[in-house]
């Protein structure tokens, strides 16, 4: 079985189409990795299947383990294993990261019937994920990506990833603005939780991310739709080629 | 200020002639004169209305209109889970007054360090007069508020702290002020003189609850001295019942690089005003006035800052958060006079408002009056709501929008908790906030989001 199943998806903006009919499927374990333009509706996507309401979906389904997404609200779209790396992290001041990505957790678990982490349990789970994306713990006593770097923004999202284990992660952009340093622990980060049950669609601009996190599955999108798929020969051929012309086939059909 | 044909001096006369029969120290000359005056002041100017500047945003025409007693003497029994609800863990002394009556048999004040003398203030009027003659009534200003002049008036009864040289005081003093209503309308008018003497360092905290419900009116003033060198925190917490007026005015002397930080968090009471006044008399002088005011339903919360830099070289930090549900009203008005001597003065204001609902309301004012040519004055204001990004992405990491909610409203409160000094009163204050902020999110869901803040930010 399908772990997502997105059929005919058509998403507006205030009266704005973005998309126009996305049709996709991930099975569990596969890596899918959605490249495009700006503009083309690669964030709207991501944003749509992690629930945001400010998009309002005009036509088509999305189910996740069968379950149908579009009915979800946010919070309950994450319970069910649903992550979303943000393209621009948000800063809260005033809320320390330790105690955010315990009180997540524990929702998570309360959500799934398990018993809540207390911060002793919670302690060295949170130093091994720390260890792996190499980030200060001090860090996760300031306020939630307050005056963090772009960097450690983004490898705040993949440890929240790995800290809530989530059955599709979806990383919006992950890798814009990372340095090559940057990209290289983040892309550690996620491969470290690849397995045969978790998938996850990488969204992204550049092809560079998915010479650290190989895909499995490459589609192209364009004004709202899918134009093309393949493997990750079709990410190389659009690194050479640029967007141009496949946006230019895409016109022409 | 002008008295309106509608106000009803009538009551207080007959309860100042009353009073004037009675009161403790009715014999000593000075106090007889400090209250006569402050009554004729009071009964001069009348109370302020909306057409007065400092009075914009508060209509006080429920206390006016209200037949006000005084209390009487008899002994109001308090409920033992009540008072211990209302108990600092770690405290180095408690002073309960029922009324603004000390309560001796509720309060403990025999584990004090040496140096440290706590009392009743009516037992000092009666033991030792000369000694609190030179600086009782020496700062709170009664010609320019009429509340003040009431409090004077009708002083008789409140704390009386004294720190002497060089004492440090690390647990919190706490003051407990309990309004409790019987049949008739009460008023209390409780005074405290508190008294760091040089170097010295400690903590009060000034706290006002209520039993029962029922108009009631606390006009409390509290005149703080911090000698030279003296590092003092004040808090003032009010948490009455909704129907409860509450009036108080710390007025704050500060010496020669004092520092004094005043907390104020504001979360009951139906009609609130905290008048917060600090003079930097000394130079190098630093003053942080901190606060947190929380309404709902109908209530009415103004918050009148008035710091006065009178010395050079020192600098005032006021920090003021406001959450706003309901109906209810917000006022902060941020007053920073900087005297024609007080060069070098760095004075910065914010006060950030968060609006829950559309029906809320916040009048934010900053004044400054700047008679010096080489000061650093700053002031800024925001109002918002609570941030639709912010809110998406707690939830999107599988909080309830109730749990973000509260999370938000905890983090945009925990900032005024942060610049406490870490301790018992801290960690008091902590809690009650908390607990505080659990009913309101829950109602507050239906409240409309937007990220849209007004922000007013000048440097002059």
């Amino acid at each position: 079985m399908s772990l997502l199943e997105i059929k005919n998806l058509h998403v507006s903006v205030d009266n704005h189409e973005i998309l126009k009919g996305i049709n996709l499927t991930i099975k569990p374990g596969e890596v899918h990795s959605i490249m495009g333009p700006n503009g083309s509706g690669k964030s709207t996507l991501a944003q749509v299947l992690a629930r945001r309401d400010a998009y309002h979906v005009t036509a088509g389904s999305v189910t996740l383990d069968g379950k149908d997404l579009l009915e979800m609200k946010p919070d309950e779209a994450a319970c069910e294993g649903v992550f979303l790396a943000f393209q621009y992290p948000v800063e809260i001041p005033g809320i320390s990261n330790a105690y955010f990505l315990r009180s997540a957790l524990n929702a998570q678990r309360k959500f799934r019937g398990e018993e809540e982490m207390d911060a002793m349990d919670f302690l060295p789970f949170f130093r091994e994920k720390l260890r792996l994306l190499e980030m200060d713990e001090k860090l996760m006593n300031r306020s939630l990506n307050e005056g963090f770097s772009g960097g450690e923004k983004k490898r705040n999202e993949v440890l929240q990833m790995s800290i809530l284990q989530p059955k599709l992660a979806v990383l919006d952009e992950t890798d814009s603005g990372l340095d090559i340093d940057a990209l290289r622990i983040v892309a550690q980060g996620v491969n470290a939780l690849r397995s045969p049950e978790r998938s996850f669609l990488v969204v992204t601009h550049y092809q560079r991310l998915l010479n650290y996190i190989k895909p499995d599955f490459v589609h192209v999108l364009v004004d709202g739709r899918i134009v093309r798929s393949g493997g990750p020969e079709l990410a190389l051929e659009l690194e050479d080629k640029g967007y141009g012309w496949i946006e230019q086939e895409a016109a022409a059909v | 200020m002008v008295t309106t044909s509608t106000q009803d001096l009538g009551i207080h006369l007959q309860n100042f002639t009353d009073f004037q029969r009675r009161a403790a120290g009715r014999n000593l000359p000075w106090l007889r004169k400090l209250r006569d005056d402050a009554f004729a002041r009071f009964a001069e100017v009348g109370f302020p209305t909306t057409h007065d500047e400092d009075w914009r945003f508060t209509n006080i025409a429920p206390i006016v209109r209200t037949q006000f007693r005084l209390p009487g003497s008899a002994l109001v029994q308090l409920p033992p889970a009540e008072l211990k609800s209302w108990s600092i863990e770690g405290s180095a002394a408690r002073l309960v007054f029922v009324n603004g009556r000390y309560a001796p048999e509720l309060s403990r004040i025999d584990a004090l360090p040496r140096g440290v003398a706590v009392s009743s203030l009516r037992e000092q009027i009666e033991g030792n007069s000369d000694q609190i003659s030179k600086q009782l009534g020496h700062y709170a200003n009664t010609q320019r508020d009429a509340f003040v002049a009431l409090n004077t008036a009708f002083l008789e009864d409140g704390a009386y702290v004294h720190v002497k040289r060089g004492v440090v005081v690390e647990a919190p003093i706490h003051l407990l002020f309990v309004s409790s209503s019987d049949h008739t309308a009460l008023m209390s008018h409780p005074r405290n003189l508190i008294v760091f003497e040089d170097q010295s360092q400690g903590t009060v905290v000034e706290e006002y609850v209520s039993l029962g419900g029922g108009a009631m009116l606390s006009n409390s003033v509290t005149e703080l001295v911090a000698g030279d060198d003296a590092h003092v925190s004040h808090y003032m917490i009010e948490r009455e019942h909704k129907d409860a007026f509450n009036v108080s005015t710390l007025r704050i002397q500060q010496g020669r690089t004092a520092n004094v930080a005043s907390h104020s968090f504001l979360l009951g009471g139906g009609l609130v005003r905290n008048n917060v006044h600090p003079v930097l008399a000394g130079e190098g002088g630093e003053c942080l006035i901190n606060g947190l005011f929380v309404g709902s339903g109908k209530q009415h919360l103004d918050n009148f800052m008035h710091v006065e830099h009178a010395s050079p070289h020192c600098a005032s930090r006021q920090f003021y958060n406001g959450i706003l549900d309901d109906h209810a009203h917000g006022v902060f008005h941020g007053r920073i006079v900087v005297h024609k001597d007080a060069q070098k003065t760095d004075a910065k204001q914010t006060n950030r408002n968060l609006l829950l609902s559309d029906d809320a309301q916040i009048d934010t004012k900053p004044q400054l009056e700047i008679y010096a040519d080489d000061v650093k004055c700053t002031h800024g204001a925001t109002i918002g709501q609570i941030d639709e990004n912010a809110l998406f992405y707690l939830r999107s990491r599988g909080l309830s929008e109730a749990q973000a909610r509260q999370l938000l409203l905890l983090a945009f409160a925990s900032e005024c908790v942060e610049r406490m000094r870490p301790g018992a009163a801290q960690v008091y204050v902590e809690q009650l906030i908390h607990a505080h902020l659990l009913p309101l999110r829950e109602h507050s869901n239906r409240a409309g989001v937007g990220s849209g803040e007004r922000i007013v930010e000048e440097v002059g």
